[in-house]
């Protein structure tokens, strides 16, 4: 009948259009691939983030974290992996990206804890015990005490410490970049500048294997 | 002669459902678009939103093959929430309904705007004009089939 070759017709054109489209989509060149421009290379690195390895290491990875996020807690043994196969020449900085509800209440706690110099025990503890303290999405910063502890961090300085302007602004520059940026998911991983073309272990292990091939040996 | 007309497809209002499938299959495809290939996040509302129209997308043809006088009605109770939805957003966009009220995570805020065509034209919006274009196509198919 004339109203099924039409309906027909109109299901062949919206698929083509939406395939066709895929295609063109795809074949056009990644805006993300390339470096970022030198004023969001200011927003990516801050003196006050907290940093692993040497200061003048060729080639760094500025890693914008949740420590409340499953997948940074997965990441984070990839990233120490990565680390360890070229000490020397490779350097970590992390942002925080405090997505999850509660999360800023744990950042804050892991910028107090750095003023103990136990920011990456602590770190690491919350990260292998997020079991316990995240729940549904949501931080429950009132079950990281026992973590903290253990991880070393005297709680009665860490929660007068919590409070300090200086924490809450950190907080809030991070949050800002995270906006020039435009970071909306974590991990996310800038490795001298270079956003990974793609999400995953491979293609951070590839971008910073790279990475260092080209940086002055 | 009353069933003769109940199996004839009356015309024009099947047109108008036709249209209004139209609309619901080229948005579906649209938002599939934008955050499958494009990968725009998706907030909250979209979201919502999404489970308005892509049924719609499925359904009407349901009511176009044979024509069913009461397929407008079925779309409608798709159709309407969905356009409130994108009312609702529209107004969180334009900061009418305050921060507090706003059903979304912190890492995709609905008011943030994501993309915009010609200076005005952002996915919300979009949605606005698919779903009340639907409304308003289904309302005028189930005047017509209801004599």
């Amino acid at each position: 009948m004339k109203q099924k070759t039409l309906f027909g017709l109109a299901v062949a054109c919206l698929l083509g259009a939406f395939i066709l489209a895929v295609l063109i989509h795809n074949v056009e060149p990644d805006a993300d691939a390339g470096a970022l421009s030198p004023e969001l290379q200011a927003a990516l690195q801050r003196p006050h983030a907290p940093s692993l390895g040497p200061a003048d290491a060729p080639v760094t990875i500025v890693e914008f974290l949740d420590p409340a996020c499953e997948t940074c807690a997965a990441f984070y043994p990839i990233v120490k992996q990565i680390l360890a196969g070229e000490p020397q020449r490779l350097r970590l900085v992390l942002r925080y990206a405090p997505f999850h509800k509660g999360s800023d209440q744990v950042v804050a706690a892991l910028e107090a804890a750095r003023r103990q110099d136990r920011f990456w025990p602590a770190l690491e503890a919350l990260l292998a015990t997020q079991r316990i303290w995240v729940h549904n999405h949501a931080a429950q910063p009132d079950r990281i005490w026992p973590v903290l502890e253990r991880a070393g961090v005297d709680l009665a300085r860490l929660r007068t410490d919590m409070a300090a302007p200086e924490i809450a602004r950190v907080i809030e520059q991070d949050l800002l970049d995270i906006q020039t940026l435009q970071v909306r998911k974590t991990p996310e991983f800038f490795v001298n500048g270079k956003p990974l073309p793609s999400f995953g272990e491979e293609p951070l292990r590839e971008l910073v294997a790279e990475t260092l091939r080209h940086a002055r040996r | 002669m009353s069933s003769a007309a109940a199996t004839t497809p009356p015309g024009t209002a099947w047109t108008l459902v036709f249209i209004a499938w139209l609309v619901a299959a080229a948005a579906t495809l649209g938002a599939l678009f934008f955050g499958e290939v494009m990968q725009l996040p998706i907030c909250a509302m979209c979201w919502y939103q999404r489970i308005f129209m892509f049924p719609l997308a499925l359904l009407l043809p349901l009511g176009l093959f044979p024509f069913d006088r009461r397929m407008p009605r079925y779309g409608l109770a798709l159709a309407i929430p969905g356009a409130l939805l994108a009312v609702f957003h529209q107004l969180i966009v334009a900061g009418v309904i305050p921060e507090s009220l706003k059903p979304c995570s912190q890492g995709v805020p609905c008011s943030q705007t994501v993309a915009a065509w010609f200076g005005f034209l952002t996915i919300p919006l979009l949605s606005l004009a698919a779903f009340s274009s639907i409304v308003a196509l289904l309302l005028a198919a189930h005047a017509r089939s209801r004599t």
